[in-house]
């Protein structure tokens, strides 16, 4: 019961906390509006989609809320150096409640910010006119917050080991970007070159780009998919689990 | 059919007092369950939610056992055995860097003792971390609130974290920020506060599990002296109205001076004098006279050899010698002066603090950036020790 409370009240801070924060929240509708337009209209007018029915910028939509879900999740992890930063994350640590419940409160609170960024992100794309059903949003969120969870708990894992704001920052360019690209969200997989698949192939955000494919383009993206969805969900699922399980061992021996 | 009847009639009283005896015991198993968990709730204190281990020893709120703990080498706490007493405030005064943190790190079980054991409570520091974090609160050294949080969430999450009953946790909040004074401005953003204000939210928000200890590891570093003031104040209320103990660490010698019971000096890891304040500064012998002169280094020599005064330290210019009857020695050691022709440009007597006394055990200052030395007898008396 007490640990179920210390999740709730480090759950709820961590969202209260990302609501407070303004600027946050209205930049980031920035990057996912450059990528969607600029990029996705600037490609989409040289490139043939190989997808019939769709525009390049429709196909790029769901590899854009992975890539929001992803560089915002990773950039969670900087509120454990900032708790350090600042202090409070003592107040935190000898607190009686375990370092799983810690963790699990710190990980699902920053999922549930990464997700309100990915809506932020949907809600773009239905601005900008591409056709997206209510059933087909709902039926993405959860999918979205399943991807979230292993993200954040990287970020997390990686923050807990940083001393310092600058050293997270450069390992986060190091690891963001190639998952970025190896993902699948710009470009199907099965059409690259055999090594480069095995790539993409390794990279768990692979599978969520293309649940969430799967998810909002239907019957077009079936020929390309790169696992059927409950694969990728499984996938996806069996990465946060491991992810959860380092996080915590990370927090563990966090002093 | 004949038989059965028979049987029946003959044994339905004994069946109906079975039943009725059955019936009764139930009632009475409800009853005395209902009234144990009655006696379980009441035994079980709101206002004491963590019961100490062992009554019998429980005048020993803290107990040590040769802890020790080292950093690559560095003995940063070397064997300490000490005891608290519950309900006093406990000073433990030092140098930075003397070990006083890191005793409170592993008295709140964030840092594992090298070697030693330690109770807090009653627990064990190591094998029962998680009930000794139940019985105490911490206030830090450095701040540790988060400011992006208003003052009244910061204290719910820290009610949340500690397990204090949902029931409970307004009324408690209510009370503690009356306590110390925020009343007005609970609903405000933590980093609107200053820096006395939030040292007075971490005061509070210390004590809304209703800790059996409550460690304040140096609660005034970087105030202003009003600020100081004022907190020194909410200390003594705090220990009164909560009836605690208290466990604070600091390098001010006024503070440790003005809130303990008892203080324990600490330097280079180790406990050199724990008594009350006034018993520490009886065992200098007396006051210390202050003499500004030409010539020190004879005067010094010289009250030394014609008066057996050996207690002698050279600060800044100034001589400074502990005696026991201050008024009385002035007077002759004015005459020595003026016999020997060294001019005595001032002469101050001053009633000895816990300074005097730290310098006495440590043959240093606490702070350890000036440059007093113990002079003469003490000195060397200190040193046969080390």
């Amino acid at each position: 019961m007490t640990e179920l409370r210390g999740f709730y009240t480090l759950w709820l801070r961590e969202v209260k906390r990302y609501l407070r924060d303004r600027t946050r929240i209205v930049s980031s509708f920035f990057q996912p509006l450059l990528w969607l337009v600029v990029f996705g209209l600037g490609l989409g007018s040289i490139v043939r989609v190989a997808v019939p029915g769709l525009s390049y910028q429709q196909l790029i939509f769901p590899g854009i809320i992975g890539q929001t879900l992803l560089f915002t999740s990773m950039f969670m992890g900087i509120s454990v150096i900032w708790d350090r930063d600042f202090g409070f994350l003592k107040e935190v640590l000898v607190a009686p409640v375990s370092r799983f419940t810690l963790f699990l409160g710190k990980m699902i609170g920053d999922s549930t910010d990464a997700l309100i960024q990915g809506i932020i992100v949907f809600v773009l794309g239905i601005v900008l006119g591409i056709g997206i059903d209510p059933v087909t949003f709902l039926a993405a969120l959860p999918v979205m917050l399943l991807i979230t969870f292993g993200l954040v708990s990287i970020g997390l894992t990686i923050a807990s080991f940083m001393g310092s704001l600058e050293s997270f920052g450069a390992i986060q360019s190091f690891i963001n970007l190639p998952l970025f690209f190896l993902s699948g969200a710009l470009f199907p997989i099965p059409n690259l070159p055999d090594w480069l698949q095995v790539a993409a192939k390794v990279n768990p955000m692979s599978y969520g780009v293309d649940a969430l494919k799967t998810i909002i383009l239907g019957g077009a993206w079936q020929p390309l998919q790169l696992q059927p969805l409950f694969v990728d969900l499984a996938v996806v699922g069996v990465f946060d689990l491991i992810m959860i399980v380092i996080g915590t061992w990370a927090f563990t021996r966090m002093k | 059919m004949k038989f059965r009847l028979v049987f029946g009639i003959a044994f339905s009283p004994l069946l109906f007092l079975m039943r009725e005896r059955l019936s009764l015991m139930l009632a009475c198993s409800v009853v005395f369950r209902f009234l144990w968990q009655k006696l379980e709730i009441s035994l079980n204190l709101p206002f004491d939610p963590i019961a100490g281990r062992e009554s019998e020893s429980m005048t020993h709120i803290i107990e040590t056992n040769q802890l020790t703990r080292s950093f690559n080498g560095l003995m940063a706490v070397d064997k300490l055995d000490i005891t608290v007493e519950s309900g006093e405030i406990f000073g433990l005064l030092g140098p930075n860097g003397a070990g006083k943190t890191t005793t409170i790190s592993m008295l709140c079980t964030m840092l594992k003792p090298t070697s030693g054991s330690a109770k807090v409570n009653g627990f064990d520091i190591v094998k029962e971390a998680t009930q000794v974090r139940k019985s105490i609160g911490i206030v830090f050294q450095d701040p540790s609130i988060d400011d992006r949080l208003t003052g009244r969430e910061n204290l719910y999450m820290h009610a949340n974290l500690y397990g204090v009953p949902a029931s409970e946790q307004k009324d408690r909040i209510d009370r503690i920020l009356k306590l110390v004074e925020l009343d007005d401005r609970a609903n405000d953003l933590m980093r609107t506060y200053s820096g006395g204000m939030r040292r007075r939210l971490e005061l509070g928000r210390g004590l809304i599990h209703y800790p059996k200890v409550l460690f304040l590891d140096e609660p005034t570093l970087g105030l202003d002296p009003q600020t100081r003031d004022h907190i020194w104040t909410y200390i003594r209320e705090l220990k009164k109205t909560h009836d605690i103990t208290i466990v604070l660490t600091t390098h001010y010698m006024d503070e440790a001076d003005r809130l303990s019971d008892r203080i324990g000096i600490m330097d280079h890891g180790k406990i050199i004098a724990l008594d009350t304040p006034p018993k520490l500064k009886e065992t200098l012998e007396g006051d210390v006279i202050m003499i500004k002169a030409n010539s020190l280094d004879a005067l010094s020599a010289l009250v030394a050899e014609k008066m057996g005064l050996t207690k002698t330290s050279i600060i800044d210019g100034t001589l400074e010698i502990t005696v026991h009857q201050g008024k009385t020695v002035m007077p002759r050691i004015m005459e020595l002066a003026t016999q020997n022709k060294i001019f005595i440009d001032s002469i101050l007597l001053r009633e000895p603090n816990l300074e005097d006394v730290f310098l006495h055990y440590t043959g240093k200052m606490i702070r350890a950036d000036s440059g007093r030395e113990l002079h003469g007898m003490s000195a060397i008396q200190r040193r046969k020790i080390r």
